[in-house]
Order: structure tokens, then sequence, then C-alpha cells
């Protein structure tokens, strides 16, 4: 079983690298870029074949390892 | 007083560490590899700077679930005192002993140089040598030293006490929020900081203001 984990930055956490991006972008011509905020994709193949126990392993290995929850939110999305 | 350095494969700073603590206390520290279960019975244990794992997911994100932690942890708990210093910072962050995290600098370039540090609180075991409010050098040397908390986890800390030193002088390096460059826990036995006070401790570093540190644990210890 694939599973895809996207860990994204807090709201109200800055996000310099995600600013530095949008810069580049703007000096690429790219005008109409309101912000962008940089976030990590982690692609997880399992071996177990039922969703729902590979879901809530997915959430602890975001809360132990993925995702630091002080500053992150996590998503999982499983095919 | 007796102590021991952890080291983690891309620590870089633990020899650094091991001069300063066996030229301040007399006794050389014991050297404790990431994968071994259980700490020795000392007064201090010292996570070091470097770049543990590459930093690869996060600064300190992989060290920090390394088997010793979990005697650094119950140790912790126990009341030993520990110090992370750069890397150790972000490991004991990581580890959860200490609030906030610590994220890419604001100017996004990695910063080595000398800061100025301001000793905000000297009522805690790491700095009672320093007099409330000094003002001394420091050098720094990261990529991931920009201190962040959320409201609440600041005002708790700030109220706390619990932040220890701040960048004076306009010498904030990362941004790190209310120019926080070192805070403990709230039980005052663990601190971590970006700064490296030792390499300020012999008049071959070009001064001694990082000796206090190590002077207030010895205080405390004796």
């Amino acid at each position: 079983m694939k599973a895809r984990v996207i860990v994204t930055l807090k709201n109200g956490v800055l996000d310099p690298q995600g600013k530095a991006i949008e810069g580049a972008l703007g000096g690429l011509g790219f005008g109409d870029v309101g912000s962008v905020r940089q976030g990590k994709v982690f692609d997880v193949e399992l071996t177990g074949a039922n969703k729902d126990a590979a879901r809530a392993e997915l959430e602890q290995m975001c809360e132990k390892l993925l995702a630091n929850t002080v500053i992150e939110n996590y998503a999982i999305e499983i095919a | 007083m007796k102590t021991a350095v952890i080291v983690f494969p891309g620590s870089n700073r633990d020899r650094d560490m091991f001069h300063a603590l066996e030229l301040i206390t007399g006794a050389r520290p014991q050297s404790v590899w990431h994968t071994e279960s259980t700490l020795p019975d000392v007064d201090l244990v010292v996570v070091p700077g470097g770049f543990s794992y590459g930093d690869y997911l996060r600064s300190g994100a992989i060290a920090a679930r390394s088997p010793i932690l979990n005697d650094l942890v119950a140790k912790a708990d126990s009341g030993v005192s520990v110090l992370g210093v750069c890397n150790g910072f972000q490991i004991l962050t990581e580890a959860g002993l200490l609030p906030g995290a610590l994220m890419r600098n604001a100017g996004l370039t990695f910063v080595c140089k000398e800061v100025m540090m301001e000793t905000v609180n000297n009522a805690t075991r790491f700095s009672s040598k320093f007099t409330e409010g000094q003002v001394w050098r420091c050098p720094v040397a990261h990529h991931d030293g920009n201190y962040f908390a959320d409201e609440a986890t600041l005002a708790r800390i700030e109220d706390n006490g619990q932040v220890v030193f701040r960048y004076a002088d306009g010498t904030n390096p990362n941004g790190s929020i209310n120019d926080i460059a070192g805070i403990t826990n709230d039980k005052g036995n663990v601190l971590g900081m970006m700064p490296h006070p030792e390499n300020l401790v012999e008049p071959l570093n070009g001064g001694l203001d990082g000796r206090l540190l190590f002077e207030s644990l010895l205080n405390k210890a004796a």
C-alpha cells in the first residue's frame, strides 16, 4: 500500500525559505504570486493491507518523527 | 563535578566540549555513544554541537530518537543537569525536554561570528556566576538557530524566568523571537542555548566569558 504524508508549517510560523522562494519567483517574472509556504512530502510504502490500521500507524509516525507538531501540521493520503 | 558528553554520528563540537569540561572541572568527561542505553552516574550531561545525522529531516530530529535519549529523559526527570549547545539545543527541543523549536535562520545563511549575550536570569544553576543583566561575548555557528514558540508557550517561559540568555546590543544573528538565545525547562535543570560557551574558556580562545556558565554548574555541584 502506498501512502503520502504531507508536512506543512503551521499558520503563524515564519517561513524564511518560503519567503525566499516567493522572492525568486517574483524575480523570474511571476508577478501574481501572493505568497509561498514550503513543506515536505514523504512517500511511504506499507506492507499491510488494512487502510484504517495504516492510517493509525502513519499518524503515530507523524506524531513521533515525521512532523514536529510544535511548528508543523501533517496530512495523510492513502492510495 | 562528574560529567558526560553524548556523541552522535555528525557531532563535531564534542571535543571542544570535552576540552572545556576537563579544563574547568579538572576531571575527564565520559564519552557516551548514542546507541548506548544508559548514561553513567554524573552531575552534568552535555549534548554537544554539530550536525547529527547531517541535519536530515529537521536539525536534531533523528538524534532525538536515539536509544540513549530514553535515559537522558529519565536523568533529566530525576534532576540531573543537562546542557545542550547548538545542535544539542535542537536535539533537546526535538526530544521534548525543552519547549519550542529551532528553525532556519531568518537571514537564511549560516552564521559564524561572535554575538553579545545578556544574562537575564542569574537564579539558575547554569547562570549563578553571572550578574543579572551581565552582557558577555559568545561565538555562534549555526544555520537553524531561529527560536520559535507559540504565543502561549512564549508567555509561559517568559513568566517562569525560563529565558536565561538573550542576544544583546542588536546582535540577534538568526531572528529568534524575543532575542532568545538560551532557555531552561520549567524545573530549571535542563538548559539549551545556540551560542558556544565552550569556545571561550581560555586566553587562547580570545576570552574567558564562557567559563562563567561552567563555573556556575561547578558551584551547584560543590
